[in-house]
């Protein structure tokens, strides 16, 4: 605030916005608008300094999801757990598929839950720019925060059903190992997945309004081609590099590999599905920064 | 280039309008590319010229801001006045032409963006302030002052979308007020809320600018642009056409697309009548022909006409503002009947209108050439042919006196007032 003349009369009390926070074009930094030249860099410095809108923007979804409804939180859990009674009945108790020497509601349920963050992160992000073209058509921020604000909502829920799951260990007297401690390696990459195919979804959504219609379709046919409520020792062994091409096939099996400590080939499979995954994410974060310039102008 | 705190270079903004459709389906553009080799050979080639398929929302547009100036930006809807906050604001890119900007940007292209009718006004508070750019610290300490501007104390903790629009609206501008960017550009929110909470943004603005910040002002409220902006820009068409003092600028604005100016002399050779006007001029205190009056002089209005009749013609004229209304009819046959019959041959009768009568606007003044005494005789009607516009200096010597805000009545005099204690 110094060297502003007639301001700091002003000012009652002294509010020193700290340099760190203060966005681009701060004193003495420029901005210049032009039509985009070639190849974008991907902003993510930006990202950054916009990181309180971020928050913002996250939490008002998750309040509004709850607001004035009957169960609120309650939801959260209520999914996957039903979802797993489903399964376990269906799946589990008619088709008695094997579940590797576990009971089958574990089974399924450790691999539901990054599963369920997946489904809502490609359905919230696909239509989330849509959703929020009143803040893209009048104010300025890099419009990447939109679609990971989506997905974080997702991530709230994963967390509170990750509570229900450690009950679950409880009571199926599973036992905590080590490999525990990579869980969080395997969140990671659960939400870089979602994200990855967020991204790409919410930008082709914008110029394609008919994505909407087929994300649906999309998770349907994704949560068979992933080993969510059957074993991926199902598939003959020649399948299984193919299969490990889905980034999800990695976060499911590493779920099992940490929760569980079911015994599998899982660095192989964690390098494929990983290379998927962060050639996805690059592929997607370049496409979406290069649609965003006309955004404003077609949605 | 140091000192300016916006340089605006060729600017310029294409948009594709109408014809082809605007949301593409996936099928639809597969099949086009898949059939795109069929299709040179089978579709008849109408080749749509370009500016059917193209508008130039704002083109080659040049300016630079210096830190500390506010200027207004006005001119018709569609002009591309909010084309250019836009492209400023970079929501979206120039099509070409660069603009570089020295400080932050807060950009109220509308009032209330991000609220959500399912979050309280306190949280609606913190989510606006942070979409418009503020940080969390600066919107706690501002809160306070946010919330006693905006009037709503009583309301803060209930749901956005029980709100009277009122309510809304002044919950909206009261956190865009408190925005403190270092340039800021202003689309239209002003014309938000009642009369009263209208004059309370219009002062908060003028503090704004008063405090060194640069402001572009978009308004259609020439009041507003005249009373904030020391510098104002007409952009008609996508194109800057005026650039200078807000009253000469305002002026020109409005009367574009008028009849005429203040003078209008009648071209002889068309018509033979025996009763004609030669001349109509209006014209000022100090005697020159104005098409700007002020509302504290008086206007004088001339009119040269010819009677090569036998028998009086008597001029009359008619006021009617820029909404229809008919303000007055005058006419000089009182002061003929005093006078002796005249002379056929020019004459020159001149009326005065008092100052402090008429209300500011533009007005267009329809003469008559007739014999009142026999009202069966109209030789002659002119309409529209001159026209000028009363405006107020706003120094607080009108009827006004420092009063901002709108002002109603179609005429404005000034009356006689006494105050006494009980």
């Amino acid at each position: 605030m110094v060297g502003r003349p007639g301001i700091t009369e002003k000012k009652k009390q002294i509010f020193p916005i700290p340099q760190s926070l203060d966005g681009a074009g701060a004193e003495g930094i420029q901005v210049v608008v032009e039509p985009r030249h070639g190849w974008l860099s991907l902003g993510l410095g930006e990202l950054w300094r916009y990181r309180e809108l971020l928050y913002f923007l996250t939490w008002r979804d998750i309040k509004v999801r709850y607001k004035q409804t009957l169960l609120g939180i309650l939801w959260a859990i209520l999914q996957p757990v039903m979802t797993m009674v489903v399964f376990s009945v269906i799946f589990g108790n008619l088709a008695k598929l094997p579940s590797e020497g576990f009971p089958y509601p574990i089974f399924t349920f450790t691999a539901l839950l990054p599963w369920q963050l997946f489904a809502f992160a490609l359905t919230s992000s696909s239509n989330s720019l849509i959703n929020n073209q009143n803040l893209i058509t009048k104010v300025y921020f890099p419009r990447l925060i939109i679609p990971i604000a989506s997905v974080l909502v997702g991530v709230v829920d994963f967390a509170i059903s990750l509570l229900i799951l450690i009950g679950f260990l409880i009571y199926y007297h599973v036992p905590f190992t080590y490999r525990f401690l990579t869980l969080p390696f395997f969140v990671l990459m659960a939400v870089a997945s979602s994200l990855a195919v967020g991204l790409w979804l919410a930008a082709l959504n914008v110029k394609y309004r008919d994505v909407r219609y087929m994300v649906p379709f999309i998770t349907q046919f994704w949560m068979y081609a992933t080993p969510v409520a059957f074993s991926l020792e199902l598939i003959p062994q020649k399948w299984r590099y193919l299969v490990s091409l889905n980034p999800m096939t990695g976060v499911v099996e590493g779920f099992r590999w940490a929760i569980l400590g079911k015994t599998s080939d899982i660095l192989s499979l964690l390098l494929i599905s990983g290379g998927v995954v962060v050639a996805l994410l690059i592929g997607g974060l370049i496409y979406f920064r290069r649609m965003e310039d006309e955004f404003a102008d077609i949605i | 280039m140091g000192d300016c705190a916006i340089h605006a270079e060729g600017l310029s903004k294409r948009y594709r309008i109408g014809v082809k459709q605007r949301y593409n389906t996936l099928r639809d553009s597969i099949v086009q590319i898949l059939s795109a080799p069929v299709r040179k050979f089978t579709t008849p080639r109408v080749k749509t010229p370009d500016e059917d398929r193209f508008i130039w929302a704002i083109r080659d547009v040049s300016f630079d801001i210096c830190k500390g100036e506010v200027v207004g930006v006005i001119g018709r809807n569609g002009a591309g006045k909010s084309t250019l906050l836009k492209v400023l604001s970079r929501i979206t890119r120039p099509t070409s032409g660069r603009a570089v900007i020295n400080g932050r940007v807060g950009s109220l292209l509308e009032v209330g963006t991000g609220f959500h009718p399912e979050l309280t006004g306190r949280e609606n508070i913190y989510l606006n302030g942070a979409i418009l750019g503020m940080h969390r610290v600066e919107i706690e300490q501002k809160f306070d002052e946010i919330v006693e501007f905006s009037e709503v104390e009583k309301f803060l903790d209930t749901p956005v979308k029980f709100y009277s629009s009122g309510m809304y609206v002044r919950l909206a501008f009261a956190v865009a007020a408190h925005l403190e960017t270092e340039i800021l550009l202003v689309d239209e929110v002003l014309a938000v809320g009642d009369n009263r909470f209208q004059t309370k943004c219009l002062n908060k603005m003028e503090q704004v600018g008063e405090t060194g910040r640069t402001v572009l002002f978009v308004s259609h409220s020439m009041q507003s642009i005249v009373r904030l902006c020391k510098r104002v820009i007409l952009v008609e068409g996508g194109h800057i056409v005026a650039d200078g003092e807000p009253h000469h600028i305002v002026d020109r604005y409005l009367s574009d697309g008028a009849i005429s100016s203040a003078e209008r002399i009648f071209n002889l050779d068309r018509t033979n009548n025996p009763v004609r006007l030669l001349a109509v001029r209006v014209k000022n205190d100090s005697g020159a022909v104005s098409d700007l009056q002020e509302i504290n002089e008086p206007v004088i209005i001339e009119f040269d006409y010819e009677n090569n009749l036998p028998g009086d013609v008597h001029v009359t004229m008619q006021l009617v503002n820029e909404t229809g209304v008919v303000i007055l009819q005058s006419s000089d046959h009182l002061e003929k009947n005093k006078l002796a019959g005249l002379a056929p041959g020019a004459y020159r009768s001149t009326v005065e209108i008092p100052a402090n009568t008429l209300a500011e606007g533009r007005y267009f003044m329809t003469a008559q050439l007739r014999n009142l005494n026999r009202s069966k005789e109209k030789y002659l009607k002119e309409m529209d042919c001159v026209s000028f516009t009363v405006r107020d200096p706003s120094d607080g010597t009108t009827v006004r006196g420092n009063w901002a805000g709108t002002w109603v009545g179609v005429v404005r005099p000034m009356l006689n007032w006494n105050v006494k204690k009980l």
